[in-house]
């Protein structure tokens, strides 16, 4: 029995794999070093990050598989859900072992698996690129909080870079405290730790630092969506599956009535 | 100046929205000029109205006084509302402002006839021309032309647009006649097939130079009312299909008339025909992705869709010989007719079994909907269905379950852009 630790990180979970390749110990479990708890049997693998080996198995996996399969991997790191770890594992190791190409063989449960997971992590991804509501503050940054299902900030940035390129903006996810931030050359990964303000209040912005004209258009886009509606179509259902209550918290037209 | 422009947004709002269109898809406008906006590829729905569509565009109309009298329209000119007219400069800071702050994907503006046409137009093509020139603004931008708009006004509003629409409305030029004596099918009919020659001409030309202004790359859409005349679905879907095929629409919309005119010239009708609407989208879908003709989905026999199942389902159950479909070996195309197996799915389909056999346990895991697809199909020649029914029932079966005697119509979901299944 091998149990593997990591730090978390895309290519630490590569390393793992390399490693266990490497001694032909194929792990019992993968978990994150904070996480674990330290077996008493079995023998305990410590996995250190190495970018060589990650992308010497990165571009292993490179040559079998098509950019979409290894776009679903990188989602399924990005999904986070408890076995995500093993679901990689799995999906490479089977990849190396085979030597056809394994792609499209949905009669293999975890192969199917990663594709849902991909799909599940692909809405989130969707889900944020259109509920995301910028606020301008006084000097003049678009700014918007977030929380979503998945980790899937590293994969809004490239539809915003390229929709907001004249803007300053900036998304800040309040569940993984970290956000990114487009100064309109380039955007960066950043922490935003306020000392003086507990985990709940980071990344929330005071009425007092808003643009004047912020409240003005977020009244007007609630009068749009008021008068859009058609009341003799009203179906209740069909927009809660579009819309559901969770992302409700990030939409002003979902927002009591501003005057 | 606020509660004036909230105001007139209310209005003007109000007035457009009965155009059901809001699709912001089919752009190609990339934003390669390090401006404000991009509206390539798919369009996305920033929220959705409580009647579950889409919105994704400001939609509105820059004015709703109108000189003609459209017995169809909230904003003929004999009904008593309240008039609004937007200058070309608050389209533009909503636009730019409602964009900056991720609520749209771009504008979609139209407008009742103030003066006359070219006036009106004249207005349209100016909002545009300066969303793209003064503010750079690469987002979505969809006008609607005026009828009778001359031809230069309607070639330059394609230099700006994305698509360009121009509304048929009504499926018959009877009907036309008499809901909307000042318009004719000449009229709408020559500004569409002029718009589909310069987007013709626009991509010959685009082969040869490369700098060829575009012209409404993501082409051109219209709409047609739903039940305010007596046409069949026969009628309407042909009338489409005439349309994607002669006039290269990219879309159809289809509006289920919502009863907002007392006007005595229309059918009299109290709530809006949703499942009809439904249906006839269920269709238009079927004759764009399914490979199917519209002469295979109605016909002399069967001029109206059938409200209680989906088109696809009924085309199934008339055409019994072509069934049951075995999964391993059937064509694509084939499989696709199946009830209750979408694109998607048969795409999984004919994936997978290059690896193995499929039986009916991976099927349920891709997502086929059995309950539908089991009277249809066979897997390694073995069925999930020992007995053999009839199409009465199995339309009985498939409608109510196999017990269950809810109403079929009550249960319907009422999702206008559901894939058909
Ligand atoms: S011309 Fe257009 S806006 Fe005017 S009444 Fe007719 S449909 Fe309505």
């Amino acid at each position: 029995m091998y149990f593997y630790t990591y730090d978390g990180s895309f290519e630490g979970l590569l390393t793992v794999v390399f490693e266990a390749y490497e001694r032909k110990a194929w792990p019992t479990a993968i978990e994150q070093e904070h996480l674990a708890q330290p077996s008493m049997f079995g023998e305990n693998i410590r996995v250190v990050t190495d970018e060589q080996k990650a992308s010497r198995v990165w571009q292993g996996l490179q040559r079998k598989l098509s950019a979409a399969a290894l776009e679903s991997l990188y989602y399924t790191y990005l999904w986070e859900q408890a076995g995500f770890e093993r679901l990689i594992f799995d999906y490479a190791r089977l990849v190396f072992d085979s030597a056809e190409s394994v792609e499209g063989n949905y009669t293999a449960p975890f192969i199917l698996q990663v594709q849902q997971i991909y799909k599940q992590v692909h809405r989130e991804k969707h889900r944020m690129e259109a509920f995301v509501r910028f606020q301008k503050t006084a000097d003049g940054l678009f700014y918007a909080s977030v929380s979503p299902d998945f980790n899937v900030l590293p994969l809004i940035v490239r539809h915003f870079e390229k929709r907001y390129a004249d803007q300053r903006w900036a998304i800040y996810d309040t569940i993984r405290r970290y956000g990114v931030y487009y100064d309109l050359k380039k955007t960066d990964f950043v922490q935003l730790e306020n000392p003086g303000l507990t985990p709940k209040q980071q990344g929330v912005l005071k009425a007092s630092e808003y643009d004047e004209n912020e409240t003005k258009y977020q009244l007007l886009w609630q009068v749009y969506f008021d008068n859009v509606n058609i009341p003799e179509r009203k179906n209740p259902k069909l927009h809660l599956r579009h819309i559901p209550k969770r992302y409700w918290k990030y939409l002003s037209e979902k927002q009591p009535r501003l005057h | 100046m606020d509660s004036k422009i909230s105001d007139k947004l209310k209005i003007l709002a109000d007035a457009a929205k009965y155009d059901v269109s809001c699709s912001s898809s089919g752009g190609k406008r990339k934003n390669d000029n390090k401006g404000l906006g991009n509206a390539e590829g798919m369009g996305i729905c920033h929220s959705y109205t409580e009647d579950g569509r889409c919105v994704s565009l400001l939609k509105i109309l820059l004015t709703n006084f109108c000189i003609f009298d459209c017995a169809y329209c909230v904003t003929r000119k004999s009904n008593d509302v309240q008039r609004a007219a937007f200058t070309v400069q608050e389209v533009v800071d909503l636009t730019i402002n409602f964009y900056r702050r991720n609520y749209i994907e771009g504008l979609f503006l139209s407008s009742g006839i103030f003066k006359n046409a070219d006036y009106t137009m004249e207005r349209l093509v100016r909002v545009a021309k300066k969303l793209r020139q003064e503010h750079k603004f690469n987002g979505y931008i969809h006008l609607k032309t005026i009828p009778g708009a001359s031809d230069e006004l309607i070639k330059e509003a394609g230099l700006y647009a994305d698509r360009l629409s121009v509304n048929i409305e009504l499926p018959s030029e009877k009907s036309l006649q008499s809901l909307a004596p000042e318009k004719n099918y000449g009229e709408i009919l020559v500004p569409m097939g002029s718009i589909k020659d310069q987007l013709v001409q626009a991509k010959e030309e685009s082969k040869l130079f490369k700098s060829t202004p575009k012209f409404a790359p993501a082409g051109q859409s219209t709409q047609l009312i739903v039940g305010a005349t007596a046409e069949s679905d026969q009628q309407i879907l042909q009338l489409s299909d005439q349309l994607y095929k002669g006039y290269s629409l990219k879309r159809v919309y289809y509006s289920g008339y919502v009863p907002i005119s007392t006007d005595s010239r229309l059918s009299i009708i109290t709530e809006p025909p949703i499942i009809r609407e439904n249906r006839i989208y269920q269709a238009d879908w079927l004759m764009r992705f399914y490979g199917f003709d519209v002469k295979e989905i109605v016909d002399e026999q069967h001029p109206n869709l059938d409200l209680d199942i989906d088109p696809k389902l009924s085309w199934a159950l008339r055409n019994r010989h072509a069934f049951p479909v075995e999964i391993n070996t059937a064509d694509y195309e084939m499989i696709l007719r199946v009830p209750g197996i979408g694109v998607k799915s048969a795409k999984k389909i004919v994936s997978a079994r290059r690896f193995a056999p499929l039986q009916f346990d991976h099927l349920r895991q891709m997502g086929v909907v059995l309950k539908r697809a089991k009277y249809f199909i066979t897997c390694q020649t073995r069925s999930l269905q020992r007995q053999d029914f009839d199409s009465e029932q199995l339309r009985r079966k498939i409608l109510f379950g196999d017990g269950s005697v809810r109403s079929a119509l009550l249960t319907q979901q009422l999702d206008l852009f559901r894939q058909v299944g």
